[in-house]
Parts: C-alpha cells; sequence; structure tokens
C-alpha cells in the first residue's frame, strides 16, 4: 500500500462517526437517491446513484468498524480499497457530485448522503485523488489569496472603479465598525458591480463597514476539495481579520459555498464559535426590507424566475428571503415547479466547475438539462440568482445550448432599482 | 413422528438461541454504531434544532412528489409490504399469544380473514418488488446477494405462515416447524445485515433531521 492511500485510509477511519455508521447500516438499496440527483436523472446511467459514490467510505467502515467486516478482513475476505479505485471514483466523487444535498432529502431510511460525500473528499483529498482543477484553486487560495489569483491591488482596482461609479467611499480596514463585507473572486472578476451595490445599499441604510486588506476572499476551495487542513487555514485569515477589527458581523456574499465555507464548516475547522455572527447578504438584505429599509424607485418588470443556489437554501438555510426580496424588485415573478430546498442543482457547484476535463465539462452541459426545461416551462428570458458560480456555469451551459436567456444577480438587481 | 421432534426443537432450543442471537446481536451493533460518537457542532446553529431530529423521523415515511413519480413500484409496494408485514406479524391472534407467552403483553387481533388478506397482499407487493430490483436498472446495479437473500428471508416466513395456516403442501406440523425455522432464520441475520435499517432507520433519520435543523432546514 503506497504512503498517500494510507493516508488516505486513516483519513477516511478518522471521519466516520455515530451518523455516518447509522446511515451505510440503514441503507437497503432502494435507489430512490438516484431519482432525486440531477446526474442521474440526466444521463440514466446507474453509477451516478448517490449512495453507491459512497462505496468506497462503506467499505472502510465495514471493514474496520463492523464484527463482520472486520472478520472478513482478517480472513481475507474483503476487497480492500486501492488507489486505482480511488482514482476511478474521483469522477464520482467530485464531476459528477456538486454536494447540491438534493439526495439527502429523499433517502426514505433517512441517510444524510451529502453529509458522507464532503467526508469521502477528506480521504480522496489525502490519498491525492482530487481533480487537478480544485487542487489549483486550493493552492492558488493558500499562496496567492484566491481561487482565481485575484491578489489585492486587483481588489483596489475594483474598488477604485465602483466608488467613480458610485460617488461613494468604500472604507477599507475601518475597525469597530458593524460589517466586514467578504468577496468571492467571481464576483471580483466578472460582477464588480456587487461592491458597488452593496455601498449604496449600505449608505442608504445607514450601515457602517468595511472591506479588510488581510482577508477579502470568501471562497474556500479547500472544503471544495475536500482537505480540511486547507479549509481551517483559508478560513481562519478572515477569523483572524475580523476579530482584529472587532466587526459585529462578517458579511457572505451570494456564492453558496463561500456561505456554506464560513457560515457552517468555519466554525467547525476552527474548533470554536466566531466572535461575530456571520450573515448571508440576502439575509441582512431581507431585514432591511422588512424594516422598510429597501426601497424600489422602479421595478423590473420582464418576467423572471428564480434559481436557488443548494449551498445557501437547501444546505445553508436560508430559505425566506430569496423571494420577498426578488418580488420586491419585479413585477413578474413565476416560480418553477422545484424550488427552495427542492430546487435542481446549476451542476457545477461544489467545486465541480473548476475541473476543466473535457468529459467533465461534457458533463455538466448535459445535466443543465434539467435547468433547461425549468426555465423553458416557467417560460422567462430572465433567471435571477444568487451565487456568482450558479451563474456562470448556467451562462457557459445557456451559451452552449444557444438559449435566449439573461442571468442576473439578485443583489445587483435589486441595487440597480434601489431608490435614489 | 418426527416431525413433532423438529416441531418441538423450533419452538424451544431453536426459538431460544434465535431470539439469544437476535439480541446479542441488536445489542453489540446499536453499540458498534452509536458509541462512534461525532463532533459537536459548534457552528451558531440558526434555530437550535429542537426537534427537528423527531420531525424528520415522522416527515420521511411522508411520499415525496416527483420522487413518488419517479419510482412508483418502491413507494406503494414499499408501502404495502412494510404495513402488511407488520399486521401480519403482530396482529395475527396465534402471534400475539406467542409474544404474551414470552413477555406478557397482548392486545386483540384481527379477524384470521383479514389476517389473510393481508398476508396475500403482501406477498404480491414483494413478488413485485423483487421484479422491480431485477428489473430497474438503478436498484439492479445497486443489488448484491444480501439484496436477494435478505428478501428470501423475509419473504419466507410470510409463505411458509400462510401455507401452515391454510394446510397446503406438507402437513400443518412440519409447514408450521418450517415457519419459526424460517423466522428464525430472519431473527438471526437481521442484526447483521441491511435488515437492521428496521431499527437504525431512527437513528438515522434523527441525525439528518437534527444535522439540518441546526441549519433552519427542514428535511
Amino acid at each position: 500500500m503506497s504512503a498517500s492511500l494510507q493516508k488516505g485510509i486513516n483519513a477516511l477511519k478518522e471521519v466516520i462517526d455515530a451518523p455516518v455508521a447509522s446511515f451505510f447500516a440503514s441503507c437497503v438499496h432502494c435507489g430512490l437517491c438516484a431519482e432525486a440527483c440531477l446526474f442521474f436523472t440526466e444521463t440514466d446511467d446507474p453509477k451516478y446513484t448517490p449512495i453507491h459514490k459512497l462505496e468506497p467510505l462503506r467499505r472502510v467502515y465495514s471493514q474496520e468498524y463492523t464484527l463482520l467486516g472486520r472478520l472478513g478482513k482478517m480472513l481475507g475476505l474483503s476487497k480492500p480499497v486501492t488507489d486505482d479505485e480511488l482514482e476511478n471514483w474521483s469522477e464520482l466523487v467530485y464531476d459528477s457530485c456538486t454536494m447540491c444535498g438534493r439526495c439527502s432529502l429523499v433517502c426514505p431510511v433517512g441517510n444524510d448522503i451529502v453529509y458522507m460525500v464532503r467526508k469521502l473528499r477528506e480521504g480522496m483529498a489525502v490519498s491525492g485523488h482530487a481533480p487537478d482543477g480544485i487542487r489549483s484553486a486550493a493552492k492558488r487560495t493558500i499562496e496567492i489569496g484566491s481561487p482565481m489569483g485575484v491578489k489585492w491591488p486587483a481588489v483596489q482596482h475594483v474598488i477604485k472603479d465602483q466608488e467613480t461609479a458610485t460617488g461613494l467611499t468604500i472604507p477599507i480596514d475601518q475597525p469597530g465598525v458593524d460589517i466586514m463585507v467578504l468577496l468571492s473572486s467571481m464576483e471580483v472578476m466578472n460582477y464588480p458591480e456587487y461592491l458597488g451595490a452593496l455601498a449604496k445599499i449600505f449608505h442608504k441604510a445607514g450601515i457602517s463597514w468595511t472591506l479588510s486588506s488581510e482577508a477579502f476572499e470568501a471562497t474556500n476551495a479547500g472544503i471544495q476539495i475536500g482537505a480540511s487542513d486547507l479549509a481551517r487555514e483559508i478560513v481562519s485569515r478572515i477569523v483572524v481579520a475580523a476579530e482584529k477589527l472587532g466587526v459585529k458581523k462578517v458579511l457572505s456574499p451570494e456564492c453558496g459555498h463561500a456561505y456554506m465555507a464560513i457560515r457552517w464548516e468555519g466554525p467547525n475547522l476552527m474548533g470554536r464559535p466566531f466572535k461575530f455572527e456571520v450573515v448571508h447578504v440576502l439575509e441582512l438584505l431581507d431585514e432591511l426590507r422588512r424594516a422598510g429599509k429597501l426601497k424600489m424607485k422602479d421595478k423590473f418588470t420582464m418576467p423572471v424566475t428564480l434559481h436557488d443556489p443548494c449551498q445557501i437554501v437547501r444546505r445553508g438555510g436560508v430559505l425566506d428571503a430569496p423571494e420577498p426580496l426578488l418580488q420586491q424588485v419585479v413585477t413578474d415573478y413565476r416560480p418553477v415547479a422545484d424550488r427552495n430546498i427542492w430546487n435542481w442543482c446549476c451542476g457545477g457547484g461544489g467545486g465541480a466547475s473548476a475541473i476543466h476535463e473535457p468529459d467533465a465539462e461534457a458533463l455538466r452541459f448535459k445535466v443543465f438539462q434539467i435547468k433547461k426545461r425549468q426555465i423553458e416551462d416557467a417560460g422567462v428570458t430572465t433567471m435571477v440568482t444568487f451565487c456568482a458560480n450558479c451563474r456562470i456555469v448556467m451562462e457557459e451551459a445557456i451559451d452552449h445550448y444557444g438559449m435566449n436567456t439573461q442571468l442576473l444577480g439578485l443583489t445587483e438587481l435589486l441595487a440597480e432599482h434601489l431608490e435614489d | 413422528m418426527s416431525e413433532m421432534i423438529f416441531l418441538a426443537w423450533v419452538r424451544g432450543m431453536g426459538l431460544n438461541i434465535a431470539i439469544g442471537i437476535f439480541l446479542l446481536g441488536t445489542i453489540w451493533r446499536l453499540i458498534e454504531i452509536y458509541t462512534l460518537g461525532r463532533k459537536q457542532d459548534v457552528a451558531a446553529p440558526r434555530h437550535r434544532s429542537g426537534a427537528s431530529g423527531w420531525h424528520t423521523m415522522f416527515r420521511r415515511s411522508l411520499p415525496i412528489p416527483g420522487i413518488m413519480q419517479r419510482s412508483p413500484v418502491s413507494y406503494i409496494g414499499g408501502y404495502i409490504f412494510h404495513i402488511g408485514l407488520a399486521i401480519v406479524v403482530f396482529l395475527f391472534a396465534p402471534h400475539i399469544k406467542l409474544i404474551q407467552s414470552l413477555v406478557g403483553l397482548s392486545w386483540p387481533g384481527l379477524p384470521s380473514q383479514l389476517i389473510d388478506a393481508a398476508t396475500v397482499v403482501t406477498l404480491a407487493a414483494m413478488l413485485v418488488m423483487l421484479f422491480d430490483r431485477i428489473n430497474k436498472p438503478v436498484k439492479r446495479f445497486l443489488s448484491t446477494f444480501e439484496d436477494y437473500f435478505t428478501w428470501a428471508l423475509t419473504f419466507l416466513p410470510v409463505l411458509t405462515g400462510y401455507m401452515a395456516v391454510k394446510h397446503l403442501a406438507l402437513p400443518y406440523a412440519t409447514m408450521l416447524a418450517i415457519h419459526i425455522l424460517s423466522v428464525e432464520l430472519l431473527l438471526i441475520v437481521l442484526p447483521f445485515s441491511k435488515l437492521f435499517h428496521a431499527i437504525t432507520v431512527f437513528g438515522s433519520r434523527w441525525y439528518n433531521g437534527d444535522i439540518n435543523g441546526r441549519r433552519g432546514v427542514p428535511v
């Protein structure tokens, strides 16, 4: 056994806990999880059945933690997990799983399958079987500060542009303010207006805020790849900066995995609760809306539908803010059938969009067909969402299919129609 | 007379062994699984998770729209055979008498015609489920020896019980002995196979409900 494989298996042994044992003990192979997974529904290939993606983890559990499994291992009857197998499994654990968590909602025995996928990724990452794309994104985050290689000077450039566009000052490294704002590289690169939008909204609502030059990046490729040590290092930058500035709240950007990383995984990676509250930008905006501080000068009149990003809604629990906020700014909202916690993934979450292998990309376009049907059924040409990654993944697919659909970010849309 | 000895053994020693293995096996497996524990989630919860685990325990028994349409046999067949099994096992008068003799508890049973009907429906549902397992690509792909073996271990007691009551094929005493033996096999295998979901289903649903309840997501 290679040293890296041994490390991987040790990592798996480490992450197996009572829920995992209970889940594996309960699985009856009914296959219902497949029906909830877009990688199965859009390909009809049974290998994409979510519980099957966990097979290496199941075998380690069985061989290490059950009486019969240990007996089988002693007698040489069980099939050990090998490097080749994990290499082959990379496609099932990364390319074809976006950690959207829909399977965890349907399992009749109650298995939280995505909880286990996250754990299997720990072993995959340690044994060197994570895809290059996510691996290099994690490396760039550690070395440069962001997964897309965006450095602080690039952010400063965006700040200048947005200050000019809005006529407002964007505060940097201000201690003692209410909110420290985090960004995702995607936003810095592709939707710099997000920052200007926030500046306008905070100015109107009279909220004090700041960016930190030490920690602006909210996304965490360490979590996507499944490497807790990297994930911890990335999160700790934010925690150190926020606690040094003494802010009350840290604002997670629209980006889904950023929210998951800082809000739910972050404290567990650090092993302690934070001294500040983590709030998703939509939660904050909805609070302002309810307080009557988010008034619109006019509304967007074309018919729109909404894409709920998995990590923010189904897995993150921001359930009630998105729809009222959207209705605040549009006149013709047409909900899709599977919405809120039942929404279908864009196909590129969980780091999948960072994998640039041709097969993975082709698969991503294929599974996008479910979103395509949702958009067509809603009968709209505009879809609003609140995750920069969802947006880019869907824009690529929309181009691929030559669809006449525009995508808008909810925060920007609100900012654009905000009362002056 | 040898069938009477066989019957006496399965009713006496055989049953004791089976119940012994079942109880010890169940306790062992519960310890094996649940003493693994889990790390405390230190992220500030959106709501206290409270009764989320208990809600999920109940909610997950309800059909899920969309999924039900995509795999109707799993759902409808699954409901019928689980409810059918519960009726046949716990509401057949002789079973209640046996339970009373073992643990002292008893409750009213159902008339035998209803039990007959429930038995036939359960057997039919299980056959349909088996067919679906072989026929549906996902289920066939996931299935291992254990899936077919545990199916047979569950099917046999229902079938042999029905045959004993209806005096089919073999003399009553022999068929009854075979019936009891088949139940004993089921009891012995249950803790060490996927049949153990009968017990861990509650723990699994609770964990899922609790983990997600902290984030404010009712699952």
